[in-house]
């Protein structure tokens, strides 16, 4: 019985091997962080690729969140099976390349249409993609922060419908306007949102580009935090409430922030592009998409996730990986890829197919994170990123909330990640 | 010999759990305790032995001893009010009551819902605006709050929404341990002519004591446990109000990668544990008389 047994293992054994050697597996996570049937696309591209492509098989692997995807992927990589290819944030690339996680892209690229190919993403999405000379990610689904605005709102208290505020002050102009108060005194609509809870830097971030500043170098091994000019930046997030009285004060939600604006509670709210076919969803009024309001000048961070190569990965592997990322990127699927979630189609040739252009010609406003692109900076990326990023988002969330000034705040916040970075300069 | 097989026999049964229990709790803290000595390896830098630098490194963090702080008051502000709830609750349901089943089922609901559910739910009871609290609190007038998003009040909300949560769970408890006690007790009492008061306190009460050591337990590893509502309302903020120690050492180790650090931390809790197990099944349980 025993023996029988063991024999019907080695013949399995040595069947799989066989099939293995015909065929190259690469497993491939990636997580979820929009509405819509997302596995369902994801599933049907990879049965497509593998159509096309016989001899490669593709196991996607729904992960979680963002954030629970890197912990499984790392978590994968010390135990020594990660997967070959994985969707994770752009601004992971450190931390992935700390733990020596990944590969860089480069030496893959072997033909002319490999390089041209790595040469066609918009220059905005490939500033968080490359670090010291090489591309560790490759842009999927990335996205920049815009404004949402009600029209309706907008003619009520007597503004132009069509003319989202474009600086700064018209920003605070407005939105004393489009607050408005009930009988009891209590604000019915507030003029302006901008989410502070979770991840509040990136939408930081569109302050002080639009003050003109940056937060970190391009190695990642400084912060600017207590620059004056990031002060200034905040001391404006911080008046919206605290001076102008046109933003709801404490710590905003980011999750409810689309509801809010669904129920009219404001009347202009900053989210992500990848929102936008949520919001035509479920949006009961005519709504403009507009790119953020100019400081000094216009700006926004990007945000999402690239394709990263694993390490632990045979050369055959690597090779259907590669394959495999460049047919998901390429001019069609990333168009497809944009209108089904609202994600930026990460490449200017994918604004010029057909379905693309059919698509912006009756939905205008989907090409609003495009045009905003050419604004765009690296999202806040550093060594030992998560830390660097919580001890801002610590001390954005201290100023907001009133118990620190923004001066205080950012000082020390700057503090903390002086002392976290300092191991990494050389 | 007889007495030799008989041990044999004794510990052949304890063996299929012991070796569970030493796999899965005893080593990983064991192993712990030992990693939280090391610096936290990394590819190019594997682990040297650091004697106490994490635990020093722990005494100047901030965001630690605000975790600790918080969880303390977490702890104090669920613990006796979901027992007296419970308590309550389980002495009402089991009188004489028209929609006895209906109220049993209603305080129950709670328990069975997941927490990750449950916390989505009161997210937006919470919201501002239109949130059910605000819309109740809009009704006399009161001035709109942002609950979750102040420092004040947020965490108050996760303690509202843990006492909600928990206190059905210890009413079952309370329930079976209330239909357990024997009415002579209570008739004799009554000819006695005590009141009801006099009876919950001498008769009720002390017979529960057993069930209130039980629960307090629970209650107390709970306290140090949930964390799952703060992932959904509040990931620890506004500036780290919220943040319990669970949550922070899940914060280390999974998102810093400072494994070492996280062990480190968890020794803590397994120190905070280890202490109220012992102060309770030590001290407290000398105090309680069972049957």
């Amino acid at each position: 019985m025993l023996k029988r047994l063991a024999l019907a293992m080695l013949a399995a054994g040595s069947l799989f091997a066989v099939q293995a050697g015909a065929q190259t597996e690469i497993s491939f996570y990636y997580p979820v962080a929009v509405g819509g049937p997302i596995t369902k696309i994801i599933d049907g591209y990879a049965a497509a690729f593998e159509k096309e492509n016989p001899g490669v098989k593709v196991k996607p692997i729904y992960s979680g969140t963002y954030q629970e995807s890197i912990v499984k992927a790392l978590t994968a990589n010390k135990a020594g099976d990660p997967p070959v290819l994985s969707v994770l944030l752009s601004t992971d690339m450190y931390s992935l390349i700390d733990e020596d996680a990944i590969v860089a892209w480069d030496e893959l690229l072997k033909t002319d249409s490999d390089k041209a190919w790595h040469k066609s993403f918009f220059p905005g999405f490939m500033e968080n993609s490359q670090t010291g000379g090489k591309t560790w990610g490759i842009p999927f689904q990335r996205s920049t922060i815009v404004a949402y605005w009600n029209k309706e709102a907008f003619k009520e208290a007597g503004l132009d419908p069509n003319k989202a505020p474009a600086s700064w002050n018209e920003m605070v102009e407005f939105g004393k306007k489009l607050t408005k108060k009930d009988a009891s005194g209590n604000v019915a609509q507030w003029g302006v949102q901008v989410p502070s809870s979770g991840f509040p830097y990136w939408l930081f971030q569109a302050f002080t580009t639009q003050n003109n500043v940056v937060l970190m170098n391009k190695d990642g091994t400084q912060t600017y935090y207590d620059n004056p000019a990031v002060i200034e930046a905040l001391q404006y997030w911080v008046d919206l409430s605290k001076k102008h009285n046109i933003m709801k004060p404490g710590i905003i939600e980011w999750g409810t922030t689309p509801k809010d604006f669904f129920e009219r509670k404001v009347a202009i709210m900053w989210t992500t592009t990848g929102n936008l076919t949520n919001v035509r969803s479920n949006a009961k009024f005519d709504f403009g998409v507009a790119m953020l309001p100019s400081g000094k000048r216009p700006g926004t961070p990007t945000g999402g996730g690239n394709f990263y190569l694993f390490k632990k990965s045979t050369p055959q592997q690597r090779e259907a990986a590669m394959r495999f990322a460049k047919w998901m990127t390429s001019p069609e699927r990333a168009a497809q890829w944009g209108i089904d979630t609202g994600y930026v189609a990460a490449r200017a040739d994918a604004w010029d197919t057909p379905e693309m252009k059919k698509y912006v010609q009756g939905f205008p406003q989907a090409a609003v994170a495009r045009d905003q692109l050419q604004y765009a900076v690296a999202e806040l990326s550093t060594h030992d990123n998560q830390r660097v990023t919580k001890a801002l988002n610590d001390g954005l969330q201290a100023a907001l909330t009133g118990s620190k000034t923004p001066e205080a705040a950012m000082k020390d916040a700057q503090r903390e990640a002086e002392r976290i970075l300092k191991p990494y300069r050389k | 010999m007889n007495r030799t097989a008989a041990q044999v026999h004794g510990w052949l049964l304890l063996l299929p759990t012991a070796v569970l229990l030493a796999a899965f709790t005893h080593y990983p803290a064991g192993a712990t305790l030992w990693h939280s000595f090391f610096s936290t390896p990394k590819p190019n830098r594997p682990a040297v032995f650091s004697g106490l630098d994490n635990y020093r490194a722990m005494a100047e963090d901030p965001v630690f001893w605000q975790s600790l702080a918080n969880n303390l008051w977490f702890a104090l502000g669920t613990i006796p009010v979901s027992i007296a709830l419970a308590l309550l609750m389980a002495i009402w349901i089991n009188g004489r009551l028209r929609g006895r089943a209906f109220l049993r089922l209603a305080f129950f609901t709670p328990t069975v819902l997941p927490m990750i559910a449950v916390a989505n739910i009161w997210l937006f009871f919470y919201t501002p605006q239109y949130g059910l609290l605000e819309q109740l609190t809009g009704l006399f007038g009161l001035p709109n709050h942002n609950w979750l998003g102040s420092n004040e009040t947020a965490l108050g909300c996760l303690i509202v929404v843990t006492v909600w949560k928990e206190a059905g769970f210890f009413m079952i408890f309370y329930l079976a341990a209330l239909q357990a006690v024997s009415p002579n007790l209570y008739e004799a009492a009554r000819i006695e002519g005590a009141g009801p008061w006099t009876i919950f306190r001498r008769i009720t009460f002390p017979l529960l004591m057993p069930t209130t050591l039980f629960v307090l337990v629970n209650a107390v590893i709970n306290s140090f446990r949930l964390v799952d509502h703060i992932v959904v309302m509040t990931r620890g903020g506004p500036d780290n109000a919220t943040s319990l120690l669970l949550y922070y050492i899940y914060d280390v180790g999974f998102k810093f990668w400072d494994s070492a650090y996280a062990a480190a931390l968890t020794m803590v809790l397994l120190v905070i544990l280890g202490a109220t197990a012992v102060l309770q099944f030590g001290f407290l349980e000398k105090r309680i008389h069972y049957r």
